[in-house]
């Protein structure tokens, strides 16, 4: 497994070289394979390492010394995050072009992903903040670096978010550091076994919890720390975004890392924070998700939503096994990785097909988009498995994941213990709420986005080439692949299921029939290659009754559709994703908060007839207005207030140094 | 018999009976309005008169279009299939496992919300709206219902949870259990687009919801959807028949058992659904942004059922 480490070492330096050095025109596919290959690495060693396999790479320098070594949940995380990784760099193979293929770009790309892969390879404390410095300020660059090249409206919103992004990611980087140097402190050492066989208790251990949870939980994009995700997604390259949706794994295992492995004696109420930051962040990200029209917006708020998932998930593992559940203990936190598997799978295949989207036709927004089945099939297919893993239906990973975390809260219902058996019906309906808005959310991405007709006139200066045609073949391989995996973690769920439960020691879960998962003490069982031959063979005496009439009585196409007896073939009569998501945005208005604006203009004659009637909808977001808004406003007046100090007369600067002498003197006699 | 034999019969039995039970709830309400009806075999002989149909499809549809239908179909197919209608057997890699139910369940509500949207036309888009917005509104409940149904026999099999009212009929009278069927009941509704969350019978555009998805299927496209929605009402009531007085059904699967559990699910079924449309009568469609509101009232009653079957 060292050997694996220290390939990826050389690959990335070569990586970043090959960025520098290489020319613009080989620049995509040279960078791009250097970092799939980076990627292979990555997930050979990951893999190795979640069976078993032990190694390190120690690098000494002056100061410290950095160790990597994975454990087999770190190997987990590092093979999620390679996976990702080459198939956003097999992606960028074709998709980057101009801007998003300078070297900046491209030589962040592969720090970026060096970075990711380290953190949680790491084996001590200096080297997880090593890699999570790394990983921060490459991404920091990735969202920035687009900006020089771009139009000025892109420009704007990639510096205020680029500005969020700095600013949220090394106050999250602050916090790690703080949280595990009060950890090192109480136990004398940095190593992350060595913490973890000394784990301090008292406040000690509730200081380190609640500042390493701050950092995590930024870098998770939980509610309300999520503010850079809608920002920071939407600017950066479409590889790059999809190497980005992964990003907030890293949040996610350290948690795990500090409420599983370093500190797992925890009080209840570790637990009961951590359910209840997952449960606000699933339904409100969800919420947002559903009422917003931009397709990669929507996404990063979906990620704020599946992160709060597992959290939750998390969280409940932590309750249980404070209660005394094992066995229930094991089902959630293995539901919290499944999920974490399977997020990894759809959410960054959602992103390459957004980006693919976005290429062909210049839009990103929902309200323009539509009729992309006909014209990029391959990217419709693969967004919507991506959607149907989204929105947990079966027969996809999302949905063996949700399954295993409903019954684990099952298994909670009858605990003696009165808080367990409030908190899981509690986190049932935020779960079962989540999900019904996730399906809408879906639903609303992939029927308005790609099904019926375009909705039609973008901006002209937008405006695409005539007809949008599908991706590069490189894109296409990736979106593919990972539309398969979506699919394999939903119909061979077993053996993943029993791979996870190696890992955290659970032994109940095993696997049942083909492929299937029984969780064992649970007494629940769900094989989905049955259920596929079920649905089929019921399906067969359906299918075979159709062809036999179709033959008979063949199907009439390119009929006007029912326009209430009028015809009305406007693409612009066709519901959009704002009107789609229009009950909802009622049912939540207190929670949206949206600025809609209606202007009518009335004909000269006759003022109850309109000429024209424009609306328009501004959905904004709640926590960024409500909670952040006026923080920035307050440290700006503070800003301003002390500008007054320095106002460029001589006279009162030599003032202060005489005020300053004064001082000094006083002090000093 | 094995179980899937038992199983086959059950979704032969379901199928077949499906239009009837349509029929018994149209007929009974046509009759209270004072009308003569068209009889209860109506949707029987409307089944044929579609498939013998050509399907017309709208210009601009995709493959959703031809697939919707089809998938819709499958779904109510593998829901009868898992739900115990006429016996509490289930396959042994396939129980009846109520979240899987529930899943199943929405991939068919995801088809016929898509197919909506695949026309391109506003009413089209409009019910496809509505009806997520529903599901979406629904779903807390239905797992919250399933939730206290599921947690005094520590299984979310349905097979056992029929099973044990059958055997243990205090179960059934205790609060925890009658709130917990109350609220599935209004889900019940809910899913199956019946008054007064959407009215099954409307003929103006603006008020539809489910008819509003549907509205470019014809032919044998039409055909399925209905069948399909006709499966699922069944079931559901079926399934709330059960739970409510399980008397009857098939514990075994011997042939006689088989028997009684059909004829019992049969005529228990039929007068639930006469007692549906009897009760439709006096109900008006709610507005739909009361709707929330129903169903708000309803996750009260499957929280308070969950609370209860803790207690008791």
């Amino acid at each position: 497994m060292t050997v694996g480490l220290v390939l990826q070492v050389v690959l990335a330096g070569v990586g970043v070289a090959a960025a520098l050095v290489v020319p613009t025109r080989w620049r995509s596919p040279a960078v791009g394979t250097l970092a799939a290959a980076l990627g292979v690495t990555g997930l050979v060693t990951g893999l190795a390492a979640t069976g078993g396999a032990q190694g390190t790479l120690r690098i000494s320098t002056q100061v410290a010394d950095l160790t990597y070594g994975p454990t087999a949940l770190g190997g987990l995380f590092v093979a999620l995050v390679a996976g990702v990784g080459t198939l956003a760099a097999v992606y960028g193979i074709g998709s980057a072009h101009g801007a998003a293929a300078s070297r900046t770009q491209w030589a962040a790309f592969v720090v970026f992903l060096f970075g990711l892969l380290g953190v949680p390879a790491a084996a001590d404390v200096v080297g997880f903040l090593v890699a999570w410095e790394v990983m921060a300020g490459a991404s920091a660059v990735l969202v920035l670096a687009d900006q020089a090249c771009a139009d000025r409206a892109t420009s704007a919103a990639a510096r205020s978010a680029g500005t969020w992004y700095a600013v949220l990611t090394h106050v999250s980087f602050v916090a790690v550091a703080a949280g595990f140097a009060v950890l090192a402190a109480a136990t004398g050492t940095t190593d992350l076994a060595g913490i973890a066989a000394a784990a301090p208790t008292g406040w000690t251990a509730d200081l380190a919890f609640g500042l390493l949870t701050l950092g995590f939980a930024t870098k998770a994009g939980l509610v309300p720390l999520h503010v850079w995700l809608p920002k920071v997604y939407p600017v950066v390259p479409a590889h790059s975004a999809g190497l980005m949706s992964v990003a907030p794994k890293a949040g996610l295992y350290g948690l795990v890392l500090v409420v599983w492995t370093l500190l797992p004696d925890g009080p209840r109420w570790w637990a009961l924070v951590l359910v209840a930051l997952g449960g606000v962040s699933a339904v409100s990200g969800i919420v947002q998700a559903a009422v917003t029209t931009h397709l990669r917006r929507l996404l990063a708020y979906s990620t704020a939503e599946n992160l709060g998932l597992m959290v939750l998930a998390l969280g409940l593992a932590a309750l249980y096994r404070e209660a005394g559940l094992d066995a229930a203990a094991h089902v959630a936190l293995v539901a919290c990785l499944f999920l974490a598997l399977g997020h990894a799978a759809f959410k960054s295949v959602a992103f390459l097909a957004a980006g693919a989207v976005q290429q062909a036709t210049g839009e990103h927004d929902l309200d323009r988009l539509g009729g992309l089945t006909r014209t990029m099939p391959w990217t419709a297919g693969a967004f919507g498995v991506a959607a149907l893993g989204a929105a947990a239906l079966p027969v996809t990973g999302g949905f063996v994941a949700e399954w295993m975390l409903l019954q684990a809260l099952l298994a909670g219902g009858h605990a003696d213990d009165p808080v367990v058996a409030v908190t899981a019906p509690l986190a049932l309906a935020v779960i079962a709420l989540t999900a019904g808005l996730a399906l809408m959310t879906f639903v609303k991405a992939y029927g308005i986005g790609f099904l019926a007709r375009p909705r039609g006139n973008p901006a002209p200066e937008k405006a695409p080439r005539a007809e949008p045609g599908e991706a590069h073949l490189s894109m296409r391989a990736a979106m593919v692949v990972g539309s398969l995996v979506v699919i394999a973690l939903g119909m061979v769920p077993g053996p993943v299921a029993r791979g996870l439960a190696g890992i955290v020691d659970g032994s109940g879960i095993t696997t049942t029939g083909t492929a299937g998962v029984d969780l064992g003490p649970l007494g629940a069982v769900l094989n989905p290659v049955a259920l596929t031959l079920l649905a089929a063979l019921v399906t067969l005496p359906v299918l075979a009754v159709t062809a036999a009439v179709a033959e008979r009585v063949p199907r009439t196409t390119e009929v006007p559709a029912w326009g209430c007896g009028q015809v009305r073939d406007s693409a612009r009569t066709q519901y959009t994703a704002t009107s789609y998501a229009e009950p909802l945005t009622r049912v939540f208005d207190d929670a949206v908060r949206p600025g809609r604006d209606v202007q009518v203009d009335h004909v000269a004659e006759s003022r109850f007839l309109a000429e024209q009637v424009r609306y328009s909808q501004q959905i904004g977001d709640v926590v960024e207005e409500r909670a952040y808004r006026p923080v920035i406003r307050a440290a700006d007046r503070l800003a301003d207030a002390a500008r007054r100090v320095q106002n460029g007369s001589l006279q009162r600067y030599l003032g202060f140094a005489l005020a300053a002498l004064v001082v000094v003197l006083v002090v000093v006699s | 018999m094995s179980a899937a034999v038992a199983i086959l019969l059950q979704v032969c039995v379901v199928v077949a009976a499906a239009p009837g039970v349509a029929g018994v709830t149209r007929q009974v309400r046509a009759r209270l309005e004072g009308r003569v009806g068209a009889g209860v075999l109506q949707p029987y002989r409307d089944l044929r008169k579609l498939f013998a149909k050509r399907p017309l499809q709208a210009s601009g549809t995709s493959w959703v279009t031809r697939a919707a239908p089809v998938l819709l179909v499958a779904s109510s197919l593998v829901v009868a299939a898992l739900v115990p209608v006429v016996t509490t057997q289930a396959l042994p890699d396939v129980p009846g496992d109520l979240f899987v139910v529930v899943s199943v369940l929405l991939v068919g509500s995801v088809a016929v919300a898509l197919l909506g949207l695949d026309a391109g036309s506003a009413f089209g888009g409009m019910g496809s709206s509505r009806h997520m917005m529903i599901t979406a509104l629904v779903e807390p409940t239905v797992l919250l219902a399933v939730y206290a149904l599921s947690v005094p026999v520590d299984s979310s099999a349905l097979g056992d949870i029929v099973g044990a009212r059958h055997e243990d009929l205090t179960s059934i009278a205790s609060p925890g259990g009658l709130l917990a069927v109350a609220a599935l009941a209004v889900v019940v509704v809910a899913e199956t687009g019946r008054l007064p969350v959407d009215n099954p019978s409307t003929h103006l555009e603006l008020t539809m919801v489910h008819e509003a998805m549907v509205l470019e299927a014809s032919g044998r496209d039409l055909a399925r959807i209905e069948l399909a929605s006709w499966l699922r009402l069944t079931v559901l009531l079926a399934l709330v028949v059960n739970l409510v007085a399980p008397w009857g059904i098939a514990t075994s699967t011997t042939a006689l058992a088989l028997l009684v559990g059909t004829l019992a699910v049969v005529t228990k079924t039929a007068l639930l659904a006469a007692v549906l449309g009897a009760a439709e009568i006096g109900l008006a469609k709610l507005r739909l942004f009361r709707v929330p509101e129903l169903l708000a009232g309803s996750f009260a009653l499957a929280f308070l059922a969950v609370t209860a079957a803790y207690l008791v």
